[in-house]
């Protein structure tokens, strides 16, 4: 099901300002990448070009080629709602729908693609929330309203919805940073089960957080405030933690930054 | 040892200060204003309330106010009933929220969905801005003009309903947009993210989310219609007889039928006066009840 990632130069505009520069990487299937750096390097702006979300942004294009197992997702006949079908995303702060109970809320991805089958749907509802190490503790009040569940199950509850439309790539922006520290040990040791499905890609501002859940780390940076972000290293998280290449990584990892 | 103690006294003053005079005077007459404003306020309404409650509870539980118009009465004969008028105000005004409420919460979907800061939209926004402050006889000179002079229509209720839509749409847009506008992006993003479409997102997802709201917007929209009185007077005549037909004919309506009988001087006249003020009060209260319901039943909930 895990398909894999490339990005060929890729150039990232807001209008006329150009937020990230010439980025190049690959991400293989079944793994995950961390993307950390400094606020404003443009980690959101990658994240959110890899589904084509940018583009509810008015002004906001891609230059560059992001190739899903070889297929070119810009491609001019591609359809934006068939890629983010495909590459689902999961953000900073926990957003259920807050009209949709519990159940509601991870099929709704189906439902509002049109599946109507109650058994089928129901199927789904406890896969995904089994899948997100939620299923244990909201088995006995599908009903409820979303909006009922602590914060860090809201975000595993996203997780799972997310999941339910079974894409191929699940993409993180900051997942835990409104969460505690337990439910963000529930949601690390999530993503590291779903890695057997998915190809994963988080952005985290924790560097401990990055060196545990993640196979290979991706560090972006600024050259100078106003200057588009671009990657500065890319590489298996082991290294680049241990021992880097480039001196700017080295400095922002051990906290010796700006 | 009197040094030693003097020695462990505190070398400033305490740190609490008692309320000043200044203050504690300020504090009364601040008090005192608002207590007054509150009165200025609340008094005069629960006067009408009262008054009107006084004056029309006998004549609305009379046996025939619901269901018998005022058709063959004379001026000064006791009997007959509102229902005439209130066939007509729930006509009139119903068809006029038939029409306006979806174009109103089209225009909003418009502005706060796809406009965003389009040129078209900004002058949108300011016609809305424009036909909220619409007097009422102006609009329904405008229907007159329109409607009767130029296309040939004759008066009628629904000449009436059109002028309400006027009125009506600007109300229902401005409600709809701030409830439209206080969903989260966020709740967009994770329904574009899931692979949902943009109108599929508007339909299933914003307009849920921002539904009670809505319904509280349109609902005092639809009491604001159903006391107007100048569309009436211009764009239909009285009728003290039950007139099913919207499209020809006069037809009454609670606020035409007070007007009336203003000019009956006898008693008859004046109960049916309080009689239809209290019928149209409880009507309005009755539509915001239940919108009230709705909207409770539609917020999104969180237990
Ligand atoms: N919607 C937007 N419109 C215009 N500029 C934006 C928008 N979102 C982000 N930017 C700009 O793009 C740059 C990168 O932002 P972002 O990707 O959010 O950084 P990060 O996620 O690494 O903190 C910043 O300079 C930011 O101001
Ligand atoms: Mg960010």
């Amino acid at each position: 099901m895990a398909k894999r990632l490339d990005l060929k130069d890729v150039d990232i505009y807001y209008g006329s300002f150009q937020a990230v520069d010439g980025v190049t990487l690959s991400i293989p299937p079944n793994s995950v990448t961390a993307f950390i750096g400094p606020s404003g390097c443009g980690k959101s702006t990658v994240l959110r070009a890899l589904n084509r979300m940018h583009e509810v942004v008015p002004g906001a294009r891609v230059e560059g080629e992001v190739l899903l197992d070889g297929e070119d997702i810009y491609a001019p006949n591609v359809d934006p709602v068939s890629v983010r079908r495909t590459i689902g995303m999961v953000f900073q702060r926990p957003n259920p729908f807050p009209t949709m109970s519990i159940r509601d809320n991870v099929v709704a991805g189906l439902k509002l693609q049109g599946v109507k089958n109650k058994k089928v749907l129901d199927e789904v509802a406890e896969r995904s929330l089994r899948g997100a190490n939620l299923w244990n503790e909201v088995k006995d009040r599908l009903n409820k309203p979303g909006g009922s569940l602590s914060g860090g199950q809201q975000q595993r509850l996203c997780i799972a919805r997310a999941i339910a439309v079974q894409p191929e790539v699940l993409l993180m922006d900051e997942p835990c940073s409104a969460l505690d520290p337990i439910s963000t040990l529930a949601i690390e040791d999530l993503i590291a089960n779903l890695k057997k499905q998915y190809t994963i890609v988080i952005v985290t501002h924790n560097m401990q957080q990055a060196a545990r859940v993640s196979d290979q780390t991706a560090f972006f940076n600024l050259r100078a405030t106003g200057e588009p972000g671009r990657l500065v290293e890319i590489g298996d998280t082991e290294k680049v933690f241990s021992t880097p290449t480039e001196k700017a990584t080295e400095d922002y990892i051990s906290g010796r930054f700006g | 040892m009197s040094t030693t103690i003097d020695l462990d006294e505190p070398a400033v003053g305490p740190t609490f200060t008692p309320i000043s005079t200044g203050r504690k005077i300020r504090n009364g007459i601040a008090a005192v204003l608002v207590t007054l404003a509150f009165l200025v306020a609340v008094v005069p309404l629960v006067w009408v309330l009262w008054t009107v409650i006084a004056e029309g509870l006998s004549v609305v539980l009379r046996p025939g106010w619901w269901t018998q118009s005022l058709n063959g009465l004379l001026g000064r004969q006791q009997g007959g009933g509102a229902y005439h008028a209130i066939y007509g105000t729930l006509m009139q005004s119903l068809i006029a929220a038939a029409i306006a409420t979806p174009i109103g919460i089209l225009v909003a979907i418009y502005l706060v969905e796809y406009g965003a800061k389009s040129r078209l939209a900004r002058a949108t926004t300011f016609m809305v801005d424009i036909l909220t402050g619409i007097p009422s006889i102006v609009a329904a000179l405008f229907v007159y003009a329109v409607w009767i002079a130029i296309l040939g229509f004759d008066r009628s209720a629904f000449a009436v309903s059109l002028a309400l839509v006027l009125l009506m749409v600007p109300v229902v847009v401005r409600s709809t947009e701030e409830m439209l506008r206080i969903v989260p992006d966020d709740l967009r993003e994770a329904a574009y993210a899931l692979g949902v479409p943009k109108w599929k997102t508007i339909v299933r997802i914003v307009i849920p989310t921002a539904l009670s709201g809505m319904l509280t917007g349109i609902s005092l929209a639809l009491a604001r219609i159903m006391g107007e009185t100048a569309p009436m007077l211009i764009l239909v005549a009285y009728a003290p007889f039950i007139n099913y037909n919207v499209f020809a004919g006069n037809m009454a309506s609670l606020p035409l039928l007070m007007t009336v009988e203003r000019a009956n001087p006898t008693e008859a006249g004046s109960d049916r006066i309080w009689g239809a003020a209290i019928t149209l009060i409880l009507i309005i209260t009755v539509f915001q009840l239940i919108a009230a319901l709705l909207s409770r039943v539609t917020a999104p909930k969180t237990k």
